[in-house]
């Protein structure tokens, strides 16, 4: 018997609707996540502007919390800088995982490239088809990009209108921003042994290195926890 | 700034554009993979303990920990996001103005 064509084109343009409504779920979310990041980068001494180009340029948030935070704090740029793009290196490796799936070459490549964050990779792999995986990445990415920058603008001229942001906290807005950022991955025994011995790395050098390098030193930790041979096989 | 909001931003991007480009070969390295999943982790986790518990180069204990402590409970209850940094600022002025 000949397929029912219209049967299954219903079902794509059922399953379409879904990976849409999806995506802007997830964009409005982190358009509200990115109002945290406008504020906090502010109050980390960068301007509205330099704010606005790193959601733009940079496009990563952990790795724009981090450089808000090391910097907030007294940090060298650089430390902070080191510490953005150590964070940066996940999306390098989603995108070995997406590239087969996007088949992109050229300007769209460049493009995609710029949307490959945790939110359009989780996503992309979420789905089964190949085209609804495409379709959530680009949907994904697209919404967060719009919410993402949108949200942004309006923490950091919001949160610059403010004389001292310590009154208000948001000092302790940056930590507990990591904190849930890391949290869903603690549920996994080794990470969170990685965690505790990193955290615990990061303070016990502290008195003893720049202001921002702690951090660094922790990055050595994970390292060294990946090489370590593998009693079982993961 | 701008050195740091610039160059910082170019090497994210990099990062991705090579992933974009990279064959999938490199995935088939059991290190790359665990370290891959262990590095977001050691650096979020640092960040939060010496965004807490240090001030320069010295360790000290204020109200960004009662901030930290209100974030705790708030993530174990599954609270969003928003609702877990409103909690732990709050929290810390909270504090700040009692002191």
């Amino acid at each position: 018997m000949v397929p029912d064509v219209r049967t299954e084109r219903d079902a794509w343009t059922a399953e379409r609707a879904a990976v849409v409504r999806d995506a802007v779920g997830i964009g409005v979310a982190t358009g509200a996540y990115a109002l945290s990041f406008g504020a906090i980068s502010t109050a980390a001494g960068f301007s509205v502007a330099q704010t606005c180009v790193l959601s733009l340029a940079m496009f990563t948030g952990a790795s724009q919390f981090a450089l808000a935070g090391v910097v907030g704090t007294g940090g060298a740029a650089s430390a902070g800088v080191a510490t953005a793009v150590l964070l940066g290196t996940r999306n390098a490796l989603y995108g070995v995982r997406l590239a087969p799936l996007l088949r992109v070459r050229g300007v769209r490549k460049l493009a995609a490239a710029q949307l490959v964050i945790d939110e359009s990779a989780a996503m992309a792999t979420a789905r089964e088809e190949p085209r609804a995986g495409r379709l959530g990445f680009w949907s994904t990415g697209l919404a967060v990009f719009v919410c993402w920058n949108t949200g942004t603008l309006i923490g950091a001229a919001g949160a610059s209108a403010l004389a001292d942001p310590r009154t208000l906290g948001l000092d302790a807005a940056a930590p507990a921003a990591f904190l849930a950022l890391v949290a869903p991955r603690l549920r996994r025994r080794d990470n969170a042994a990685v965690g505790a011995v990193a955290a615990a790395v990061a303070l016990a050098s502290t008195p003893f290195v720049p202001v921002g390098v702690p951090v660094l030193l922790a990055a050595l930790v994970a390292v060294g926890a990946g090489l370590r041979p593998q009693a079982e096989s993961a | 700034m701008w050195t740091a909001v610039l160059t910082g931003s170019f090497g994210c991007y990099a990062l991705k554009l090579a992933g974009v480009s990279l064959p999938q070969r490199v995935l088939d390295d059991a290190r790359v993979q665990r370290i891959g999943v262990f590095l977001p982790v050691a650096l979020l986790s640092a960040l939060v303990a010496t965004q807490t518990f240090t001030t320069g180069q010295h360790l000290t204990l204020d109200a960004r920990a009662a901030g930290l402590a209100v974030a705790a409970a708030a993530v174990l209850a599954r609270a969003p996001f928003l609702v877990v940094i409103i909690a732990a600022s709050t929290a810390t002025a909270l504090v700040r103005a009692l002191a």
